[in-house]
């Protein structure tokens, strides 16, 4: 019998997402798609809003990274009070990158250690109830421990620069709103053991030799598994190397060809535009050279090191050049190695954050610059899942007139679907059973892009999934939540 | 000083109106200033929580709900794992599970659901919501006067975000 399946969440917060697969009669796929079914309108929530009150509005978007929105939204105020990248002072510039390295590494902790790990040391076919981080810490409570603490040191940064753990208030459009103490820098480099910089970087690389003894003896599946070429887009620093803070945009296709050299992202609007499906709330952006088809591209950890030239830390330089190595220095194309390229940028946040605590200019005092007001300003950060966009105008009464917003996670809207579609295609397609360890696989595609649905959907909250079985009459045979 | 021995923690998104009932919740018990009582709040509960959790002998989460008779519901909870699809929170007995696997610590935890209504984007609570959490404070600051809050517990099956 026809059949199609539908992935989709149940629980009282809006933003989720859904997976429906169509399959024929003789249980052939027909069509994948990984959708949002939540209507955004947070742009419209901002609008009228004081220009200054941006970076803090803009972290109700979402609960995971408020910390991205707050300095995307911040570096496009920026702009607002004339106070170009240049002219901020060395203070504010650092104590913002502390915040942002400091986002990165609980984030990235948070998602190898809670999701991917038991993957991993389980197995995708495992019983979930086995298959989560309660496993993980009745099975392997030291990784466990150090993913707890890992994120709890990143938790700690970001509020000794913040000041708060919701709706942090450190960036201002200028600059910052104050400085990081001898105390507080001393804390985070001297302990108390183990929660120090130190041992940081130890055990980002302890997960990433973890992630690399895993691949050697799992290189058919961690290679195979969903991967499909496309471009990649990140921000790089204006020398080439890896930067999560500032930079100029890039571009690569398949083959390591740049589409985008290294552009003012003040322009964003030139290269990139958003389709609209009727199926799905999340746009799909591609860049306007290629055209919809064939101009779509990849945002996030597997993109980052895909369009960088080097990484400007030593420990994580070395696993760069390993990582890239792999693929003869080509773009990598292969979704689960998103998080070895995750790993390798949980090492380097934390080299970063040792080195800017190290660094006086943390506790100077010149903490904002103010220049020429305008009425425009465009933000550009790589939050831990990818490039974020944010673009304001504000009217002659200091309100904001008009805001759009591209998030990461729309950013990766279809590398998601193409993922989604691969495992439709290799896994379940014309099987007479679909088990629940298949279905799993659905899962394990997306969560290689460590989506965020919450926040591309401009809800709030959890995300999520449904994924659904429809016939060729559009009957919906199984339906599986998580 | 007395010691501080129980926690009690809010959970939510004060931009999300009604939502934000648990870190609402916070700021009102900081300004009773109550003696053995730690307070603290956040979007949503993560596994660094269950380090937190484990340094107290009592702990009580705070959270937002929509099916439960109004004004509030205040149970006891015990640790059970469960998860959802690449969610990027716990719920208040996951966090408890993971304590009591990592720190070999359970503390005697409850969940108090104050009843909201709009989960709209939006700043500050509704007017019903807010009746509601003063009756709901109301309650915990009893609860935890000293002396008293052993013959308010009531048993009662772990509570889930989603059947909240």
């Amino acid at each position: 019998m026809a059949k199609k399946i539908t992935i989709e969440p149940v629980t009282r917060v809006e933003g989720h997402g859904k997976v429906t697969l169509h399959f024929d009669d003789r249980g052939k796929l027909i069509q994948s798609r990984f959708h949002v079914v939540e209507f955004r309108g947070f742009e419209r929530f901002v609008q009228g809003r004081p220009y200054w009150e941006a970076p803090v509005l803009v972290q109700r978007l979402c609960g995971i990274c408020p910390v991205s929105h707050h300095l995307a939204a911040a570096k496009a105020m920026d702009l607002v009070v004339g106070a170009d990248p240049d002219s901020l002072p060395p203070t504010a510039e650092k104590m913002r990158r502390l915040m942002h390295y400091g986002q990165m590494l609980q984030s990235h902790a948070l998602h190898f250690f809670h999701l991917v790990s038991p993957d991993l040391l389980f197995g995708v076919d495992a019983d979930p109830a086995v298959r989560n981080i309660v496993g993980v810490a009745l099975k392997h409570k030291d990784l466990a421990v150090r993913g707890v603490l890992l994120r709890k040191f990143g938790q700690e940064v970001i509020l000794a620069t913040a000041g708060k753990k919701i709706h942090g208030t450190g960036a201002v459009p200028g600059g910052i709103n104050k400085n990081l103490s001898p105390q507080e820098r001393d804390s985070f480099l001297k302990g108390p053991a183990p929660l120090n910089a130190d041992t940081m970087i130890d055990w980002a690389q302890g997960a990433l030799d973890f992630f690399k003894s895993y691949h050697k003896k799992n290189k058919a599946f961690i290679d195979g598994f969903a991967e499909f070429p496309s471009n990649h887009l990140s921000l790089v620093r204006k020398d080439g190397a890896l930067d999560f803070y500032h930079g100029v945009l890039r571009a690569v296709d398949a083959n390591g060809h740049k589409i985008l050299d290294d552009i003012d992202y003040r322009d964003y609007l030139r290269h990139i535009a958003e389709e609209v499906r009727t199926w799905s709330y999340m746009k799909f952006p591609y860049l306007k050279s290629l055209g919809k088809d064939k101009g779509w591209y990849r945002v996030g950890p597997l993109a980052r090191l895909n369009t960088c030239d080097f990484i400007p830390s030593p420990r994580a330089q070395k696993e760069f050049e390993e990582f890239r190595a792999y693929t003869s220095g080509k773009p990598n194309s292969m979704s689960l190695h998103s998080h070895w390229a995750r790993l390798v940028e949980l090492l380097h946040a934390a080299e970063v954050i040792k080195e800017l605590l190290l660094d006086p200019d943390l506790q100077g005092t010149v903490l904002t610059y103010r220049g020429r007001k305008s009425g425009e300003g465009i933000g550009l950060i790589e939050a831990p899942r990818g490039t974020l966009f944010h673009h304001y105008r504000v009217d002659a009464n200091d309100l904001i007139a008009m805001a759009n917003l591209i998030v990461s996670t729309t950013n990766n809207n279809e590398p998601m679907n193409r993922a989604v579609h691969w495992v439709a295609q290799n896994v379940l397609s014309e099987k007479p059973q679909i088990t629940e360890g298949m279905l799993n696989q659905v899962e394990v595609a997306i969560r290689a892009y460590d989506p965020c649905l919450s926040c591309a959907t401009h809800a709030l909250g959890a995300m999520p999934l449904e994924v659904s079985i429809v016939d060729p009459r559009g009957l919906v045979l199984d339906c599986r939540r998580r | 000083m007395p010691k501080t021995i129980i926690l009690v923690l809010g959970i939510g998104n004060p931009g999300r109106r009604d939502d934000g009932l648990g870190p609402h919740f916070i700021d009102r018990l900081r300004a009773l200033n109550l003696p053995g009582v730690a307070a603290d709040a956040n979007y949503q509960l993560q596994v660094e929580d269950a380090l937190s959790v484990s340094r107290f002998k009592r702990v009580v989460f705070v959270d937002a709900a929509r099916a439960i008779e109004a004004p509030f519901e205040m149970t006891e909870i015990e640790p059970l794992a469960e998860f959802a699809f690449t969610t990027h929170s716990l719920a208040p007995h996951t966090v408890l599970a993971l304590s009591r696997e990592l720190y070999r610590k359970t503390p005697t935890a409850f969940l108090l659901a104050i009843r909201g209504y709009d989960f709209g984007l939006g700043e500050g609570l509704s007017g019903r919501a807010e009746r509601n959490l003063e009756a709901a404070l109301g309650h915990l600051a009893e609860f935890i006067r000293p002396g008293t809050a052993a013959t308010r517990r009531k048993r009662a099956r772990p509570r889930t975000r989603k059947n909240l």
